[in-house]
């Protein structure tokens, strides 16, 4: 019966991953990110309804809260960043190679 | 339902913890109510009183014998012998890091003034500062102790990133070549952010296997259930993801070179020995006490990772150029040694004890002589900032002696030739690994040797780069216009005698330390 939700929330961790490894621009990566996490919590709530126990859907209010402050740091670097080069592309940022 | 229950927190043993976390959050307050003239001297004692204290705490509970069998605040924090051992080896070297973030010029003076503009120099010339960045250390500090003693799975994912974000901020403050740190600072975000949702997901999917997030609930629902079920095999690969990031082994590594290289010294010197150290106890805590009825399937895993990160690092480090990318390198081999010591478990519980006990030495030597070295380094300047060029160091022996014969014996430690304490921190993990290859029973026997071997490989090459710089500083002559080597302030120099004194002490006296070492590991993890 949450198989459907399981697999949703497989496939939106998928589209981030993948959107963090193919996509250039930082913050779109970060949006990525997010993305992720929130398939993390579609899988905990949907866990915590299987298993029949609260913890999966504390957890879930955990990892909004760990999101939130991780956008406040996030946005922080990358405004920065943007700041300096006028650019927010990932491929930009290359000096620091080899 | 029957309402709530008032959780029982035991304040004692998560004392050292609260004090740093209590003095991190008085620090803003700092910040937001203090004058500007006074902030700094607030903040400087405020930090290392913290820390002296948290370590001092740690002490007392030791000496009163109270060392809990049972995990702490209802089973989500263990305060058990390894953790204590790791608290103290973290509070003392990250005591050692403030001592340095407390010296001028490492830290920018606006970070919110675009490099080379007319704003950046008003800051630098009114004398601005950021001292925010003593409770953003000491945030980090308390996310590294509580990420050691985590005793569940959501603790370990907080205190991850309670960690973690401060330190992707730190690394973006460098007062000289900004543009390289914020770099580091955008790819170590972008890096860890992505790390952590792998370890996320692999943590919800063993929430789905298990029922539960804390590590010996795992380990239960482990010997009822199937090992088999894709959850449980998905989940412990993500979470193991996630993990190895923070430690920087192999196919997980890339961040740490950029990262270490871009950062402002200080805050390398954290990461380099604070956060490993941290990182490796979640990593034991979450394969030995939580995967420990899975060692068959994870350790052929870890052998590869293990093997990969030593010769990733060893190999990469000879081709560096630049001083801090090398120690970067160097610290990715050292991780490897250290994983061979995490696959070395047995099944007598006694024999755990003993590889347990070799990590816990090996993380301390390496600790020091860590912060030992990136100290040196802040001393050797150009007039643009550090002198990170590698061919900048060539004839440092003959302007500065003394210092390049510190450095040099930091290299050597590092390198684990005999009479330095590296060389008996390798020693105990390699015997560990090759005495658990041995047991009766365990099919993985030659393969354990196999990876001592390919480690005492891994260590000759690492030896070359080591003593290259040592040939470089010593045997060639120094450029006309070489860098300065300034003098070191009160608090770097004593990092640079503290660490000295240890690594020296330590590889001729291993004996005492050892035996605190035995003793922390002898209880092993609570479960």
């Amino acid at each position: 019966m949450t198989t459907q939700y399981l697999i949703l929330s497989g496939l939106i961790f998928a589209i981030g991953a993948l959107g963090v490894l193919i996509r250039r621009n930082a913050i779109v990566v970060f949006m990525c990110v997010e993305l992720m996490l929130n398939a993390c919590n579609l899988a905990f709530v949907t866990f915590a309804r299987q298993n029949g126990n609260l913890e999966g859907q504390i957890i879930a209010f955990f990892v909004m809260v760990v999101a939130a402050a991780e956008v406040v740091v996030g946005l922080a670097i990358i405004v920065t960043i943007f700041r300096t080069r006028r650019s927010a592309s990932v491929d930009d940022a290359n000096l620091l190679k080899y | 339902m029957n309402g709530f229950e008032a959780p029982t927190i035991e304040y004692g043993q998560l004392a050292p913890l609260l004090l740093v976390f209590g003095a991190a959050c008085i620090g803003v307050l700092v910040e937001a109510f203090a004058p500007r003239y006074l902030r700094k001297s607030i903040q400087v004692p405020l930090s290392l009183l913290s820390l002296i204290g948290a370590f001092a705490l740690v002490i007392v509970q030791v000496a009163r014998g109270g060392v809990p069998t049972t995990a702490s605040a209802m089973g989500a924090v263990a305060v058990d012998g390894p953790s204590l051992f790791i608290w103290g080896v973290i509070l003392v070297l990250s005591l050692g890091a403030v001592l340095m973030v407390n010296d001028d010029g490492h830290f920018v003076a606006s970070a919110a003034a675009v490099p080379g503009s007319a704003d950046e120099e008003e800051a630098e010339t009114s004398g601005g500062a950021h001292t925010e960045v003593y409770p953003l250390v000491l945030f980090a500090v308390g996310g590294m102790l509580l990420f050691a003693a985590s005793h569940d799975l959501l603790v370990m994912f907080v205190a991850l990133e309670v960690m973690s974000l401060p330190l992707y901020l730190l690394c973006g403050l460098a007062r000289r070549r900004r543009l390289l740190s914020q770099e580091a600072s955008l790819k170590y975000f972008l890096l860890g952010a992505f790390s952590s949702a792998f370890f996320l997901y692999g943590m919800a999917m063993i929430y789905g296997y298990a029922g539960t997030v804390s590590l010996p609930g795992i380990s239960q629902a482990m010997s009822t259930g199937s090992l088999m079920d894709p959850l449980l095999l998905l989940g412990f690969s993500l979470l193991g993801v996630g993990l190895l990031f923070k430690i920087g082994a192999a196919p997980f590594h890339a961040w740490k070179p950029d990262v270490y290289q871009g950062a402002p010294t200080p805050i390398t010197a954290l990461m380099a020995s604070g956060t490993l150290v941290a990182a490796m106890g979640a990593v034991l805590r979450v394969f030995w006490v939580a995967l420990g009825n899975l060692d068959w399937d994870w350790r052929p895993v870890m052998w590869v990772v293990a093997a990969l990160t030593m010769i990733v690092g060893a190999i990469l480090a000879i081709t560096q150029t630049d001083i801090k990318r090398m120690l970067a390198y160097s610290s990715i081999a050292h991780a490897g040694f250290l994983l061979i010591g995490v696959m070395a478990t047995f099944e007598a519980a006694e024999k755990n004890a003993a590889s347990l006990s070799a990590i816990l030495f090996y993380l301390l030597v390496y600790g020091f002589t860590t912060v030992g070295a990136f100290a040196v380094v802040t001393m050797v300047r150009d007039p643009g900032g550090e002198a990170g060029h590698l061919s900048r160091w060539a004839g440092l022996g003959k302007r500065s002696p003394l210092l390049a014969g510190v450095f040099a014996f930091f290299l050597l430690a590092f390198a684990g030739i005999p009479l330095t304490s590296g060389f008996f921190g390798k020693y105990a993990v390699f015997a560990a690994a090759v005495s658990s290859g041995t047991q009766t029973g365990d099919s993985m026997g030659a393969w354990m040797t196999g990876l001592v071997v390919v480690g005492v490989i891994a260590s000759a090459i690492a030896a070359f780069f080591y003593v290259r710089v040592i040939v470089l500083m010593f045997f060639s002559e120094p450029a006309a216009d070489g860098p300065t080597v300034v003098a070191p302030s009160m608090g770097t120099a004593v990092v640079i005698g503290v660490a000295l004194l240890v690594t020296v002490g330590v590889g001729l006296f291993p004996q005492p330390a050892l035996d605190i070492a035995n003793q922390a590991a002898s209880g092993l993890f609570i479960r």
